[in-house]
């Protein structure tokens, strides 16, 4: 958002208190702790171990938190939730967290 | 401008704030404490007070974990990175927080290894990446973040790795709230709780606030029509003399809270007897440490850890800032020698921090009244 004043994306900061939404593409064959999620068309790896109880399938929706899907929600709520972030001018931080998810396997990602 | 339209339902959002208006006793004043830094940003964000009486006054509570670490904790996790062995991992909201000597990306370019990392399961992977160096992840948050952190410890422990280990600085929400209630210069009629840290403790932890304190809790959501649905739910509750735990945010917070994730912080977690918070002093039981069952992935276990007392800078009012005695722009400091581009203090620094947020966006309030007001 052009009028961020260097809060999230541009920084570089990610916020504690963010929780992004994103849909289960495929959970992993050999750890059903891993999946793949999509968030605005970004897909990372997610973790799915807080969620063992309630465990999501392909499909769902879950809110993401530095890395782990930590509750199901409605894919109403998704999207509400992603509109809460613009509004918060919060997206790109958003979008750039997820973008660091899963190191690259150099290792360098600073 | 644009900024307001994209508000979701403005419509609902001015009737709310009408029904705010309605539900006021004028000859009252209102000191309602939003607990969590996200809900602070929302605030100022959204310009939130002019919507609202000028009765109802808030106050910005504890719950920006970065804003209530001590400084001497920050020294302390930078001291185990002056080994040349060591990588210090973080989450970017660590990298410009000031320590005595500067803040970890100023260490960074004096050349210490300091990595940001966007999850602990990412510094878990740079210490396979790594195999010859030790990965520190400096571990910060309430109990949104802690969970993520002990089942990253759960994994490293279980494959066996052992260049890995943990700064703990993990706090828990509910203490800090006893602290301020306690504190003698505090007086609040109700709290706004918290959301994503709902998510993972539920709202039955918030009960004692009620039965003891007889203050009123609505657990909130980020929106503006979320933050007004939870004042009028508070209203409603000052008005009849009630005093209840309710969940505003039940699209996303259970009653119950995160059985899974409150079973992976009591594997890998305890309490300490009492932290140090930046503002409230020490507070009894009011964080995690790594049980010793995990001592091996612990860095304060694994490291000598100085520990490092540092005192704010004298005329800095952080702390009075943080406990909600002072507003932001009260302090002496406050945008002169403490900008967000040069910040003296941890509220400055993080954009959950409740003078960040008050800098970055008490101008836009004239635009928000000209949209919402019924008349304009």
């Amino acid at each position: 958002m052009a009028d961020d004043h260097g809060l999230g994306g541009s920084s570089g900061e990610c916020h504690m208190c963010l929780a992004i939404p994103g849909k289960i593409i495929e959970i992993s064959a050999d750890n059903p702790d891993t999946a793949i999620v999509d968030v605005v068309s970004v897909r990372r790896k997610v973790d799915l171990g807080l969620l063992q109880d309630d465990r999501p399938q392909p499909g769902d929706w879950v809110l993401i938190h530095v890395g782990f899907a930590m509750s199901k929600i409605s894919e109403q709520d998704a999207q509400d939730q992603m509109q809460t972030l613009r509004i918060l001018g919060e997206a790109e931080a958003a979008m750039q967290e997820v973008q660091g998810y899963g190191l690259p396997d150099r290792g360098e990602v600073n | 401008m644009k900024f307001v339209d994209e508000f979701r339902e403005p419509e609902l959002v001015r009737r709310t704030a009408e029904e705010i208006r309605r539900l006021v006793d004028p000859h009252r004043h209102y000191r309602l404490m939003e607990v969590c830094g996200g809900h602070t940003h929302a605030i100022y964000r959204f310009g939130l007070k002019d919507l609202l009486p000028a009765n109802i006054e808030l106050i910005h509570g504890p719950g920006c974990p970065v804003c209530v670490l001590p400084m001497g904790r920050i020294d302390d996790g930078l001291a185990l990175a002056q080994d040349p062995n060591v990588i210090f991992a973080a989450f970017g909201d660590m990298m410009r927080v000031p320590g005595a000597n500067g803040s970890p990306l100023e260490h960074k370019a004096r050349g210490m290894d300091v990595r940001i990392v966007y999850s602990p399961s990412d510094a878990l992977k740079l210490a396979k990446l790594n195999p010859d160096r030790h990965v520190v992840f400096f571990a910060i948050g309430f109990e949104t973040t802690a969970p993520s952190t002990a089942l990253t410890m759960m994994r490293a422990k279980a494959d066996g790795l052992r260049n890995f280990s943990v700064f703990c600085n993990h706090v828990t929400i509910i203490p800090a709230i006893r602290a301020i209630l306690d504190s003698p210069d505090m007086r609040l009629d109700a709290f706004i709780g918290p959301g994503h840290v709902s998510t993972v403790i539920g709202c039955r932890p918030y009960e004692w606030i009620v039965k003891n304190e007889h203050k009123p809790i609505v657990v909130s959501g980020f929106e503006p029509l979320d933050m007004l649905q939870s004042i009028v739910m508070l209203l409603h509750q000052l008005r009849n003399g009630e005093a209840k735990v309710e969940n505003q945010y039940k699209r996303v917070v259970p009653w119950e809270g995160n059985h899974a994730a409150l079973r992976a912080m009591a594997e890998v977690f305890q309490l300490r007897p009492y932290f140090e918070w930046r503002g409230l002093g020490f507070i009894s039981q009011s964080a995690l440490r790594v049980r010793d069952t995990y001592a091996d992935w612990d860095a304060e276990q694994r490291f000598e850890v100085p520990g490092v007392r540092v005192t704010d800078p004298k005329a800095a009012q952080c702390g009075e800032v943080l406990k909600g005695v002072l507003k932001p722009h009260q302090c002496k400091l406050f945008g002169r020698e403490c900008t967000p581009e040069h910040p003296i203090g941890a509220l400055m620094v993080s954009s959950e921090g409740s003078c960040a947020a008050y800098y970055n966006y008490e101008h836009r309030k004239a635009a928000m009244v000209n949209i919402l007001s019924p008349t304009a």
